[in-house]
């Protein structure tokens, strides 16, 4: 009862010829929302008909409201037959139920059709009138602002954090009910993306009633994602952090450092069992737990001390205790109640509960950086969660004591890195030092982390990209056979992962992880592991050991000579990686205190499986050598890992890649960007490959697709490829599938999300490109900036539009970013959260340029989608953006093709810093930190 | 192992100049990837030649793409799909409507049918242009002409307007609709030695001087076809060579004005009676289409190749004719001064232009 939807249709441009012997259509428009439906005049014989229509007036539920879309649909009027449809445009009127967000949306829309892609726009100005509500029993949630940004947005101040909030939702799938079979392709497509528009709009509603009864009004870190779970249906879940966001008042500059602290490498996994939803593990390893007794009631009491944030206001953090996950092997089986989505919620909260007892043996009684995934086989599903143990600071959590941060306490810069446990009673062994910066505190040699590196940490030198790959050969089976085949891989392949990351960050002469993200996926015959992470040298903790090559039986001398010209090319390795990322790290004096285990330094990986719940394996990778981490290369494992250690291509001069927000050790941001995405599909030919043969295609594939964007971009040098984000699917068998995306600058910032695809496994990232005007000396800056900074631009595009006369207004550009920010500008206004959910299918595949025409025009689709809604809504960026998902199917034989994409971000109106003095405060505070790590170490 | 999809999708939509005009010409990919590889592309970035491979197949998608937005330049600034910073904008239509020279010069003054079109093929044999890139060029010549046809107002102006071309393109542009309408005979052996440039300049002269709309009634009608009436006045001039009295009286005053200023003053006095007869014979044979055809095939051979036998220089040639014009201002009996003028004008900018080896 209490909104009024008002809804005008006002013209069209370019649409499709409708009638072949005219030339022209006969357009009219059809606006829906719920049940009801209005229709507009036909505009006879026009490709740019002017319908000017009424306002169209629907009178709803706010719960519809934010369940619903507004459905357009533009017809071509036919007198004899039935008229033909030339495609829809979905509005999402989210964004105009919360006060502060967008108050109208008016623009431009393209026009989409699942089969024939965009055909022509549409302009549409939509009004929202809201009633106040009083009851107390409502289902809405309206005004409860979602963000899928990761950390507190930039005009917000963070009063309180709630905490963590979730909700998932299943159906049916329509592409599986009876129906299908005989609807035509287009009405089964229409029905799935306005079930998932629908299923999406209830979940949030859900959300929003969560965070409302906890008294929060906004959810940070919203992560939705789709689970197609094909015959056996449709799960749409997200998870997100409450909090109650005040907004600040333009001016105030907040000092936005953050305090995180980050600790020992623990990479526990925990796999619970297979079975149709019955969990057979439980909880892993009788850890030693070690709680520190701490005022911490107030996260106690959460169920799930849990956090989708990565960034953290300042003193947020207190001190990190390593990585957590667990993952799951569950077989699926048909959702019988699509009301009682209760097998799927179990799930997820035993593997929520696995995170929490973790986190609690690291000493830390809350986790940050927390994330949710799932990868599907068949009827397989992997359920995964990570995130990073953590002890935080308990002000947050209780109302009303929050004032601006860090004023009661100076911001340590290497406080996060300080352990949360106990040195005497770890829960794993590890190597303590005392912190490098303080002097004060221990600290372990070693962290991995899933978080943003925090603004204040003293890094030295710079960071980069670290990936680990591997492919796992398993045999075909069906249900618990293959469920439990499975489940015996994954620890092996989380422990060698481990290993590769361990090794490459060695190698490159750096101590510390963040952002790491594993993502490992099933197909029918094999199982792909890839982790990233963004390698930095963090000031605080030790300085890394090299790495030692030994051989366990030392026999002729050709064999020796092998392992000493391996050695040479380690140690040259290192070296020249040293130079490189500039890490110069002063030479300390070696005191290594209080350590159980005396010098050596070691990583060890500690793990535990479900199938044995008490016996803890541990294995010590260290050989008996000082200071360094050897490697026997007896074992064939360790031969892989140094060939696949030499192997990483050293990136062309000018470029830098990392996985998180910014680059750690690059300051001079500028404010070009671009994001890309790029999707690749690999077939592999050969079915009896061995293990070894598919981790060197698997890697070389990777190794590919980062030299392509590097040649694509060259143009952009000096530049930074930021949030890469891989995403690694196997598809159907012998095909793999990596994808990603990179929003970069268009000077010196650019950021990507690639996408490529290998032998069943898809893999995201996403980059960005940093300019690096200051220290590359040969970089004339000023012709960079020149070639990339928006300004020019502009100034020729007001020259253009007088020239050109027919064309009208420009179009807006709007910027694409995964970044949470857009370097040297200033987010002033977030206008509501985007997420999209688009289907296109192809029954003339060859005619449409092949799989690689079918899939480019459709992602380029995607982004023209997405652009032109943030337009309408006022917009001109969109941060944190995201491709969920980008599922492929194709079947060459019969000339099709399908594709579905689920995007989402944040739509947001920024302006130019250029014209104050103020550098971006996380740019400041960075700034700051190199310096004074220069000074104190 | 085979690539079976490789895709690069940019939000601002990322192009390499180089590899359009590989596009431009016609070439397949592998023939750009070998080039690029010759170019030297590789040992610059480090990168592999599948990597080269792949960079020119994205391109080369979305050029294609692109192709249709191309076709109408105007749509271009305001489609949705690519977001394309404005100055890549008129960089793509400008190149996409760039032509060979070599290849213009064989269709020039042909009608832009589909006839032609199948002859293609000998047309990229002869001048080495891909017969793809012929294809491209004629189609945009076809699609500019269709058009401006039916259009009002000034040629050129209307190119520039409609397809965002820059001036110099729009008017070459110009010329070749004028051409193609007026069917101009140029594929003459005699007219081969005559560039593109100098036909456009011509074409230029005709369009500003003889047309509807070079006269102060711009707005009446297109200027794609010579004004009617000035074509029946050019009629009159006829008495030039015919009044033996007028011809005798122009010739002694054009050789008066001429004498010792120049070593080739024999001949031009010789060849007067009949240089003059040349001229104004074309100018009173204009009323017909046919021989408005042959305009230029007739100035070369009435007029500019006695001349080169009689190896008059450039400054011979500038000065005969400005004598030869302004002479006629004198004669008494002679009443058609603007009539002359007009023509007079064109005829020597163009015999100029065409005065070279």
């Amino acid at each position: 009862m209490p909104g009024k939807l008002k809804a005008k249709i006002v013209a069209g441009r370019h649409l499709p010829v409708m009638d072949r012997a005219s030339d022209l259509t006969d357009a009219f428009v059809e606006v829906k929302f719920g049940n009801t439906t209005f229709k507009t005049d036909v505009y006879p014989k026009s490709l740019n008909p002017q319908w000017n229509s009424e306002w169209f007036k629907f009178e709803v539920d706010d719960e519809d409201l934010q369940d619903e879309p507004l459905q357009i649909t533009v017809l071509d009027h036919d007198t004899y037959s039935a008229n033909d449809a030339i495609g829809k445009v979905y509005i999402d009127i989210d964004p105009l139920l919360s006060s502060e967000a967008a108050t109208v949306i008016s623009g431009w829309f393209p026009i989409y059709d699942t089969i024939h892609g965009i055909r022509g726009e549409i302009n549409v100005l939509v009004k929202v009138d809201l009633f106040n509500d009083l009851n107390r029993f409502r289902q809405s949630s309206c005004g409860v602002k979602f963000f899928c940004t990761t950390s507190i947005p930039r005009c917000y101040r963070a009063a309180l954090v709630h905490g963590f909030v979730e909700e998932l939702v299943v159906n049916e799938d329509p592409e599986y009910q009876w129906i299908d079979r005989i609807r035509t392709p287009r009405a089964s497509n229409e029905a799935r993306q306005r079930l998932i528009s629908l299923m999406s709009g209830e979940l949030q509603r859900k959300i929003g009633l969560k965070v409302l009864e906890m008294g929060g009004n906004a959810v940070v870190g919203y992560l939705q994602c789709f689970d197609l779970e094909g015959e056996s249906g449709l799960v749409v879940r997200a998870i997100g952090t409450a909090c109650t966001l005040d907004k600040l008042i333009p001016g105030t500059v907040l000092n936005e450092c953050m305090c995180v602290c980050v600790c020992v490498c623990c990479c526990s996994l925990i796999l619970s069992g297979m079975g149709s939803g019955i969990s057979v593990g439980k909880e892993a390893g009788p850890l030693k737990t070690l709680l520190r007794q701490q005022a911490q009631s107030a996260l106690e009491q959460r169920e799930f001390p849990f956090f989708t944030l990565t960034c953290f206001p300042p003193g947020f953090l207190v001190h990190i205790g390593g990585v957590v996950s667990a993952r799951s092997v569950k077989l699926l089986d048909r959702i019988h109640n699509p009301d009682e989505p209760e097998t799927r919620d179990a799930w997820w909260e035993e593997i929520r509960q696995e995170i929490k007892s973790h986190a609690k043996a690291l000493g830390c009684h809350a986790v940050v950086g927390y994330s949710e995934s799932t990868t599907i086989c068949e009827e397989v599903c992997i359920l995964s969660a990570s995130g990073t143990a953590a002890m935080l600071n308990p002000r947050f959590m209780r109302e009303g004591c929050l004032d601006a941060g860090g004023s009661d306490q100076r911001l340590s810069r290497c406080g996060f890195c300080h352990i949360p446990y106990d040195e005497f009673n770890m829960p794993f062994p590890a190597q303590l030092t005392y912190c490098y910066h303080c002097r004060r505190q221990k600290v372990p040699d070693v962290l991995f982390t899933t978080i943003d590196l925090p603004a204040e940490a003293a890094v030295t030198g710079k960071g980069c990209l670290i990936q680990a790959r591997l492919c796992r050969t398993k045999k075909k089976a069906q249900g618990e056979v293959n469920a439990t085949a499975i489940s015996n891989l994954l620890p092996f392949m989380e422990y060698e992962l481990h290993t590769q990351l361990m090794n490459k960050l060695k190698l490159r002469c750096m101590n510390a992880l963040f952002g790491l993200r594993i993502q490992i996926s099933v197909g029918e015959n094999m199982l792909l592991g890839l982790a990233s992470a963004t390698g930095v040298y963090l000031s605080a903790l030790p300085a890394p050991g090299g790495i030692q090559i030994a051989g366990k039986t030392p026999s002729d001398l050709s064999y020796d000579q092998h392992i000493s010209t391996m050695q040479k090319r380690i140690n040259d390795t290192i070296v020249m990686n040293k130079e490189l990322y500039n890490i110069h790290p002063p030479e300390c004096i070696e005191e290594v205190v209080g350590s159980p285990i005396p010098d050596r330094q070691r990583s060890r990986l500690f793990r535990s499986t479900s199938e044995s719940s008490d016996e803890l394996s541990e294995l010590d990778l260290s050989h008996g050598k000082k200071d360094a981490f050897v490697l026997e290369i007896d074992d064939t494992d360790a031969v892989e890992d140094i060939q696949s250690l030499l192997t990483d291509a050293p990136m062309p001069a000018g470029f830098y890649s990392c996985n998180t927000e910014v680059m750690p050790g690059i300051y001079n941001w500028t404010s070009g960007l671009q994001m890309f995405t790029s999707v690749r599909v690999y077939r592999l030919n050969n079915a009896n490959l061995t293990n070894q043969g598919l981790n060197k295609i698997f890697t070389d594939l990777c190794e590919n697709l980062l030299k392509s964007l590097y040649f694509k971009l060259r143009s952009m040098i000096p530049c930074c490829l930021c949030h890469l984000n891989f995403t690694v699917a196997v598809p159907e068998e012998e095909l793999i599938q990596v994808r990603r995306h990179t929003p970069k600058n268009t000077s010196p910032i650019l950021s990507i999300f690639p996408r490529n695809i290998l032998n069943e496994e898809q893999l995201q990232f996403s980059m960005e490109l940093c300019g690096e005007s200051t220290s590359s000396n040969n970089q004339p800056t000023a012709k960079a900036s020149e070639r990339c900074s928006p300004l020019p631009e502009v100034r020729s595009r007001s020259l253009r539009s007088t020239r050109s006369l027919p064309c009208g207004a420009p179009v807006t550009v709007v910027k694409m970013t995964p970044l949470s920010f857009l370097p040297m500008t200033r987010i002033v206004k977030y206008l509501g959260i985007i997420n999209m959910f688009f289907i296109r299918e192809t029954t003339s595949l060859r005619e449409e340029g092949g799989v690689s025409g079918f899939l480019h025009s459709f992602i380029a689709e995607v982004f023209a989608m997405v652009r032109a809604h943030v337009a309408a809504l006022g917009g001109n960026a969109v941060v944190s953006y995201s491709m969920k998902e980008c599922v492929f199917m194709e079947n060459p034989n019969k000339n099709q093709a399908q594709c579905l994409i689920n995007v989402s971000g944040d739509a947001v109106i920024f302006v130019r810093e250029s014209d104050q003095e103020a550098i971006p405060p996380l740019i400041t505070s960075g700034q700051t930190s190199t310096t004074g790590a220069d000074g104190t170490t | 192992m085979s690539v079976e999809l490789d895709v690069f999708v940019g939000n601002t939509t990322i192009m390499d100049e180089e590899v359009y005009q590989f596009w431009l010409d016609g070439y397949t990919v592998n023939d750009a990837v070998k080039v690029r590889m010759e170019g030297g592309v590789l040992e610059e970035c480090e990168a592999s030649a599948e990597v080269l491979r792949s960079d020119t197949m994205d391109q080369y998608r979305t050029f294609q793409m692109c192709e249709r937005l191309l076709h109408s330049p105007a749509k271009l600034a305001n489609q949705l799909l690519f977001q394309i910073p404005p100055h890549r904008q008129t960089m793509l239509i400008e190149r996409y409507y760039t032509f060979d020279g070599v290849f213009v010069r064989e269709v020039l003054g042909k009608k832009l049918s589909k006839g032609t079109k199948k002859d293609l093929d000998d047309v990229s044999a002869k001048t080495g242009v891909t017969l793809k890139s012929c294809r491209r060029q004629f189609d945009n010549f076809k699609r500019v002409f269709k058009v401006v046809e039916e259009l009002k107002g000034p040629l050129v102006e209307n190119i520039r307007q409609h397809f965002l071309l820059s001036d110099k393109l729009a008017r070459d542009y110009a010329a070749i609709v004028f051409f193609a309408n007026n069917r101009f005979e140029t594929g003459k052996k005699k007219l081969h030695y005559l560039t593109f440039q100098d036909f456009a300049f011509c074409a230029g002269q005709l369009i500003s001087n003889w047309t509807v709309g070079a006269l102060d009634n711009m707005l009446e009608d297109m200027d794609v076809d010579l004004e009617k009436e000035f074509l029946q006045d050019l009629k009159e001039l006829k008495i030039l060579i015919t009044d033996k009295d007028l011809l005798d009286q122009h010739k002694s005053l054009v050789c008066t004005a001429l004498r010792g200023k120049t070593k080739a003053f024999n001949e031009m006095e010789a060849n007067f009676k009949n240089l003059s007869r040349g001229l104004v014979n074309i100018a009173a044979k204009l009323t017909n289409t046919k021989d408005v055809r042959d305009f230029f095939i007739d100035l070369v051979e009435k007029f500019i190749e006695p001349c080169r036998s009689d190896k008059w220089t450039a400054g011979d040639m500038r000065l005969y004719l400005t004598h030869y014009t302004n002479s006629a201002h004198i004669l008494d009996t002679f009443k058609h001064q603007v009539v002359w003028d007009r023509y007079m004008g064109v005829i020597k900018s163009c015999i100029l232009k065409m005065y070279h080896d």
